[in-house]
Parts: structure tokens; C-alpha cells; sequence
């Protein structure tokens, strides 16, 4: 008996430990002291826009590579969620605007996005692979010029400008390192969600529908309905993303939601790699660090080509993106351990 | 395990790179935003030309420090020149920044310049009204003036030398070519002019021919208020659909980023009335030394555009007031302020001074496109302006009555 009680008090410990990883604990805290040797510019313009789009990445690699289904809207989720904040809250563009608390705006955007996602979804399940791509593109695109010719509620090219984050528990949450820590609580909330509903009962039906929809619509489940739920999920990631991305330019414009960033979107998951949940933050990180300093490197002129060429030679050397690149280092670096083991 | 805290130490101290502000002593660093991407990378690569011209003629030192030049480059939206405003500012450390090209853009990047009262902005070539006239920022300074000044003559020698009675506008749908369509229509419908259809087309359109269809038949000439690639493309698509009215350019539309395309395009364009803070065929000993000193520049055009002489008069604005204060901005450039706001000087294009708002009073050319004698089209200089003020002469307190520019506002159909 008391064996027994010694051995239950023990073994959900270990679990515990392992459950989560050594590699994400380590992960984890390197993160939260970043901080201390980060500069602001680091810690916002870098480290939390990267968070933000990973976040946003998260959402795609969540329906690409559990679902199957390749999206192109995810920032135009995003950008529902990013102009909801706008018109709902305060700005100082004199359109619209009706200052209701954040704290009421930020679930409406939310929610907003992700019954909108629900909506793209919906429209777009019924298609597979590369006719999804289009739909959603198109759907991207017409969003795009919807915000950038309607002026009653998007307020046309410019946008909403003056938007603020909220000030509370005497904490203003733009200032850098505030905001980093708000965006490292969702992105890492929002990772472990994915990782933890990825192995439950929906992402395993989710998966085994991706891999074979007919056999599972002949077991009795219903393909579209869990699809459709897919995407809500993946919108109140981007969602939540959005009014991040808002709060952090402060702004929000037809700019932010062109085709040229949903194609951002897919590149990140791509260089990343979509097998899991941590290849959207990878690419995010290298794909915000090369369009924030290829200018210093090769000039103003050619510094497109330069980051082309290197998403070029990402891809080439490796179809699965960074995760597939450490997937090939990996047996070789055991190796090189059992060399130089005792 | 042993590997993924690998993995984690790599991305730690990637993202940890220490900040490179720190500059040394014997240098000022100077950042230049423009656009070197998009549909106006043609206009911001001539920006930097021009702004290289300034910094050439004093051999690249400033007070006795060498200028270091951080570029930054956005693609004509707002969220972008914010972005890379802050990446210069924050990252790269600069106290001073020149930019950035385009209307938005300016409007964005004063509203950045009020959360950073430590470093002073000066203008590139962005010409939208409210970035200086209405809630202005105090270390925000435009030594280029705005797109309803480079107006000033237009709309009255329209009507009154080219006798059209009843003009229809298309323009691009952002608060530059607002502001130049208030300029032209300012004067024309005060002279009595009409102008019955105003169309407005997004930047980077490709198809115009739902544009051209709508313009009413019976007017005189159409406004063109478009830039880089959307003035070449619709110029050309309305030639080809056999549109015979004749133009009134907008400052942009025949500037030499356009004049320069191959094509029929030229038949067109010759003949084009137009204003802008410059003129091809200025014969001022001043803006030949000006187009001398240009031409050295890699790439250069025929004539400068008038993005390589906003840029250049900014640039040299900034230079000047930092040879002022000895290259000091130790002090959070509150001296360097003072200097610019003080700041007179003549330009390739006449006198420049700073009005109460830190926008420029300056000449203004009234043109027309005609063809140089070795076949590259030119702006012909027809008329100087001199000493155009941000309310055109208007007292300010009327002028302000006229309200804020926007699609809506002027209107005289």
C-alpha cells in the first residue's frame, strides 16, 4: 500500500519533466531573461514582431500541417482582427472610432477574426491543395482592395493612425519590455495550445482526416464540420495576433494586410517548417532579421535579391524548411558525440 | 536534449546581438529613408541621388566630422516608413533623419516624430499639407514645400492662357495628390473654372480603362496627378484607347521619372502644362551648378527629378544647420532645432525660409513639356512664382475655413 502511494507520488513528477522537455524549459527561460540583455529595439522591432508573426505563421502551420489545408488569409484574419481594434477603440484619424475599453474591444476583435476564419473556412474546405491557395488568395486580395477603396469603414489608403495599447495595473503595454513579455505570453500560450491540441482527440481526427478524408467520412466523422472548427481555432490565433500587430505599429492600413505580407506568411512557415509548432517562430525570426538588416549588408538597391536568394537556398537544400535542416543534422552530430564519448 | 539547449543558446545569442549605436566621435550619422522598394522605387532612388549631391559638395564632412549615410528603405506605406524609421532611430542610433518620399509616409512618420522628441526629422520629398499645417510636430521641419504649393499659378494659367473652361482630375488615391488636386483647384475654380468628375485610383493600379471610360466627354483637358509607374501606365493605356483631351500634369506626372519612359507616351506629354518646385530649362547659374553636381551621380537622370532636388534641399538644410551648431546634437538636438528653424538659404531654386509650422516658403515654376534639342523631353520653364507661403497666399485664418484636404474637398462641378 504505502509502496504504492511512494511510487504514484514519484512517477507523475517524472512525467511532468518529460512531458514538457528539457530543450522547452531551457527555451523558455532563455526568453524570459532576454530582457535583460536585449536593447528596446531587439526586444519590440525584432524579438516581439517576430513573436507576433509566428503567432500569425502558427495559425497557418496549425491548418497547413495538421490539416492539410494551405492558406493564404491569414493575414487578412489578422488585419479583421488588427481594424476591429481601430473602429471599436479609439484613434485619432476622426473616422469612426467609438473608444469602448480594451477590454471589451479585444474579444470582439477576436472573436470577429475568428468567426471570419470560420467564414474563409468554410467557403474553402471543399477544395483541396493548390485550389485552396487560390480561393484563399483571392479572398486576400479582394479584402486588400476592399479596405484600400472603402472609406465610410477602413478610412481608404491611410488607414487608422493614433491607436494606442492599453494602459493598466499602472503599466503602459507598448513600452519595450512590457511588450515583449505580452507577446512571448502569447506566443508561447498559443505554442503550447498547438502542441497540447495537437495530441488530443480533434488534432489526432484532424490528422487522420488530412491523411485520409474519404476513410474517415466512411468511420462516421463529419470532415467538413472538423475542418471549419479548424479554422476558427486558427483565426483566434490570428486574432489575437492582429491586435498585437496593431498595437505594435499603432497603427493599422491597407499596407498591412497586402498580398505581399500574406505571401510573408507562407514563406515563414515554409522556411520554417511546417511539421511542428516551432518551425513557424524559426522562420519568423530569420525572415524578420533578414528584412530588417539585408539593407546594411548588400545596400539599398539589391537587398531584395539577397533575401530571395536566401529563402532560395533554404528551400533548395531543404524542402522541409529549418526543422527538416536540423532533422539531417541531428544523426550527425550523434555521431560526432559517440566519437568523442569516453 | 543536448542538442535542442544547443539550438537554444544559438537562438538566444542570435537574438541578442548587442546595439551598434554607439558612433564614434569624429563621425555624425545621418539616416536617409526612402523608397527603395514598390511601385515609387524609381523616384526613391533619384531621392538618394539628390540627397548624395548634398553631401558630395561638402566632400562628405560636416564641422570638421565625416557623415556616415544609414539607409532605410520602406515601400510607400505607412506602416513601413514607420518601421524603418525606427530601425534607423533605435537600432542604427541616428539623432538626425532625412525622409521620407511620399504623402502617408510623412503624415506617419511626424506622428513617430512626436514619440521621439530627441531627434529631429527632416522632410524628404513627402508633400502631403497636414504633415506640417495641422497638428504638427515640433521636431518635424520641411524644407520642401507641399503639393497645393507646388500648384500655386496652375489652375489660374489653365483657364485664363489656355482657355479650358471644364477639367476632369484623376489622381492617385492618397493625401498627396489630394493636396496637389486642392492646389490646382484652388485657383481654377476661383477663376472660375468647373471640373465635373474626379476620379481617384489606388497606387500600383495596373488597368485603367475603367478610369478613361468614366471621364465625361465634353471637357477641355484632364488633371493628371499620378506618379512613377501608375503615370506611365495610364497615360499610356489612354492613348491607346484613342483619348485625344489634352493634360494638365501634376507635379509628379511630368516630372522626369515619367518624361524619361520610351514610346509613344512623348507625343502625348508634349505641350503639358504643369508646376513644381523645378524646372528643367531654369537657366539660374545656381540650378545649372545644381544639375552639373547632379549629373555626377550614378544613374542619374538627364535632369534632376524634383524627388533628387527635395532631398537635396533638405539634405543641404540639415548640413548647413549642422555645420551651425559645430555637428553638436549631444544635447538632443535642441540646438540643431533652433538652427533649422532660423534657417535661410538660397537654393538651386531661390530662397528657402521656414514658416511658424517649420514648413517651407519657396519659388514655384509654372512649366511645360516640350522636347530639348537632343530629343529628351524637358519642362520648359514658363513663369516663376516667387515665394509661395504653405496657405498660398491666402491669410491663414480663411485658408484653414477651406478645411482639410480629402477626395471631397474642393469641389466646383
Amino acid at each position: 500500500m504505502s509502496l504504492a502511494t511512494a511510487a504514484d507520488g514519484a512517477a507523475p513528477q517524472q512525467n511532468w519533466l518529460d512531458k514538457i522537455g528539457a530543450g522547452h524549459v531551457i527555451l523558455a527561460v532563455a526568453l524570459l531573461v532576454y530582457p535583460l540583455v536585449a536593447s528596446d529595439f531587439f526586444l519590440t522591432q525584432i524579438a516581439g514582431y517576430s513573436m507576433i508573426f509566428g503567432v500569425l505563421s502558427l495559425s497557418l502551420m496549425l491548418l497547413a500541417g495538421y490539416g492539410g489545408m494551405l492558406s493564404l488569409a491569414q493575414i487578412t484574419v489578422a488585419g479583421i482582427a488588427a481594424y476591429a481594434v481601430a473602429i471599436l477603440g479609439s484613434n485619432n484619424s476622426n473616422v469612426l472610432g467609438f473608444g469602448w475599453p480594451w477590454w471589451i474591444v479585444v474579444p470582439f476583435a477576436v472573436a470577429a477574426a475568428a468567426v471570419s476564419s470560420a467564414l474563409i473556412g468554410w467557403i474553402s474546405v471543399r477544395t483541396e491543395g493548390i485550389y485552396t491557395l487560390m480561393i484563399t488568395l483571392a479572398i486576400a486580395t479582394a479584402t486588400f482592395y476592399f479596405a484600400q477603396q472603402n472609406y465610410a469603414i477602413f478610412n481608404g489608403h491611410s488607414g487608422y493612425a493614433g491607436i494606442h495599447a492599453p494602459v493598466f495595473w499602472g503599466v503602459n503595454w507598448r513600452d519595450p519590455k512590457p511588450f515583449y513579455y505580452l507577446c512571448l505570453g502569447l506566443a508561447m500560450l498559443s505554442y503550447a495550445a498547438v502542441l497540447y491540441g495537437s495530441r488530443s482527440t480533434f488534432g489526432m481526427t484532424l490528422q487522420a482526416i488530412r491523411d485520409n478524408p474519404r476513410r474517415m467520412r466512411a468511420l462516421g466523422y463529419h470532415v467538413t464540420a472538423h475542418k471549419v472548427f479548424a479554422w476558427f481555432l486558427a483565426g483566434v490565433l490570428a486574432g489575437l495576433a492582429g491586435v498585437l500587430l496593431v498595437w505594435f505599429n499603432g497603427r493599422v492600413s491597407p499596407g498591412t494586410i497586402g498580398v505581399d505580407v500574406a505571401i510573408d506568411i507562407l514563406i515563414i512557415a515554409v522556411i520554417g517548417g511546417l511539421r511542428h509548432p516551432i518551425g513557424p517562430f524559426v522562420g519568423a525570426i530569420v525572415v524578420i532579421l533578414m528584412q530588417t538588416f539585408a539593407i546594411d549588408i548588400v545596400g539599398a538597391e539589391r537587398f531584395n535579391t539577397l533575401i530571395g536568394l536566401v529563402f532560395l537556398v533554404i528551400v533548395f537544400v531543404s524542402p522541409d524548411g529549418i526543422l527538416g535542416l536540423w532533422g539531417r543534422i541531428k544523426p550527425h552530430l550523434a555521431q560526432e558525440s559517440l566519437r568523442a564519448g569516453p | 536534449m543536448h542538442r535542442r539547449t544547443l539550438l537554444a543558446l544559438a537562438l538566444f545569442t542570435g537574438l541578442t546581438a548587442p546595439s551598434m549605436a554607439l558612433a564614434a566621435d569624429d563621425t555624425i550619422k545621418i539616416g536617409l529613408l526612402a523608397t527603395f522598394e514598390g511601385p515609387f522605387t524609381v523616384l526613391g532612388e533619384d531621392g538618394e541621388r539628390g540627397a548624395m549631391t548634398a553631401v558630395a559638395e561638402t566632400n562628405g564632412t560636416v564641422a570638421g566630422k565625416k557623415i556616415e549615410i544609414v539607409k532605410g528603405s520602406s515601400d510607400a506605406s505607412p506602416d513601413s516608413a514607420v518601421r524603418a524609421a525606427r530601425k534607423l532611430v533605435e537600432q542604427d542610433g541616428v539623432k538626425v533623419l532625412v525622409g521620407p518620399l511620399s504623402g502617408d509616409e510623412g503624415l506617419a512618420v511626424k506622428d513617430y516624430a512626436k514619440t521621439k522628441p530627441d531627434v529631429t526629422f527632416i522632410n524628404g520629398t513627402s508633400a502631403a499639407q497636414d504633415t506640417t499645417l495641422r497638428n504638427p510636430a515640433e521636431n518635424f521641419f520641411r524644407f520642401s514645400t507641399d503639393g497645393a504649393q507646388w500648384m500655386a499659378g496652375l489652375g489660374t494659367y489653365a483657364f485664363n492662357d489656355k482657355g479650358y473652361k471644364k477639367v476632369a482630375t484623376v489622381a492617385e488615391d492618397y493625401s498627396f495628390p489630394y493636396t496637389q488636386v486642392f492646389g490646382f483647384m484652388a485657383e481654377f475654380c476661383k477663376a472660375g473654372g468647373h471640373v465635373p468628375s474626379k476620379s481617384w485610383v489606388p497606387i500600383g493600379n495596373k488597368d485603367f480603362s475603367s478610369v478613361i471610360a468614366a471621364i465625361p466627354e465634353d471637357v477641355d483637358a484632364i488633371y493628371v496627378a499620378l506618379g512613377g509607374a501608375d503615370a506611365v501606365n495610364f497615360l499610356t493605356q489612354y492613348q491607346q484607347a484613342g483619348g485625344t483631351a489634352p493634360l494638365i500634369g501634376g507635379s509628379i506626372t511630368v516630372d522626369q521619372t515619367v518624361l524619361t519612359s520610351k514610346g509613344k507616351l512623348r507625343d502625348v506629354l508634349k505641350g503639358t502644362p504643369s508646376a513644381g518646385p523645378t524646372a528643367d530649362t531654369n537657366d539660374a547659374p545656381a540650378w545649372k551648378s545644381f544639375v552639373a553636381a547632379y549629373a555626377k551621380q550614378p544613374g542619374a537622370f538627364p535632369s534632376p527629378s524634383l524627388f533628387a532636388h527635395g532631398y537635396y534641399v533638405n539634405m543641404k538644410a540639415t548640413l548647413l544647420a549642422l555645420d551651425q551648431v559645430g555637428g553638436d546634437v549631444s544635447d538632443g538636438g535642441k540646438k540643431l532645432r533652433e538652427a533649422l528653424s532660423k534657417l535661410s538659404f538660397d537654393t538651386p531654386t531661390g530662397k528657402v525660409s521656414l514658416d511658424k509650422n517649420r514648413n517651407a516658403i519657396a519659388d514655384i515654376f509654372l512649366t511645360e513639356v516640350t522636347e530639348g534639342s537632343d530629343g529628351n523631353l524637358l519642362n520648359k520653364l514658363v513663369k516663376v512664382v516667387p515665394q509661395v507661403n504653405q496657405t498660398l497666399g491666402i491669410p491663414e485664418d480663411e485658408f484653414m475655413k477651406l478645411g482639410a484636404v480629402n477626395r471631397d474637398n474642393p469641389s466646383c462641378p
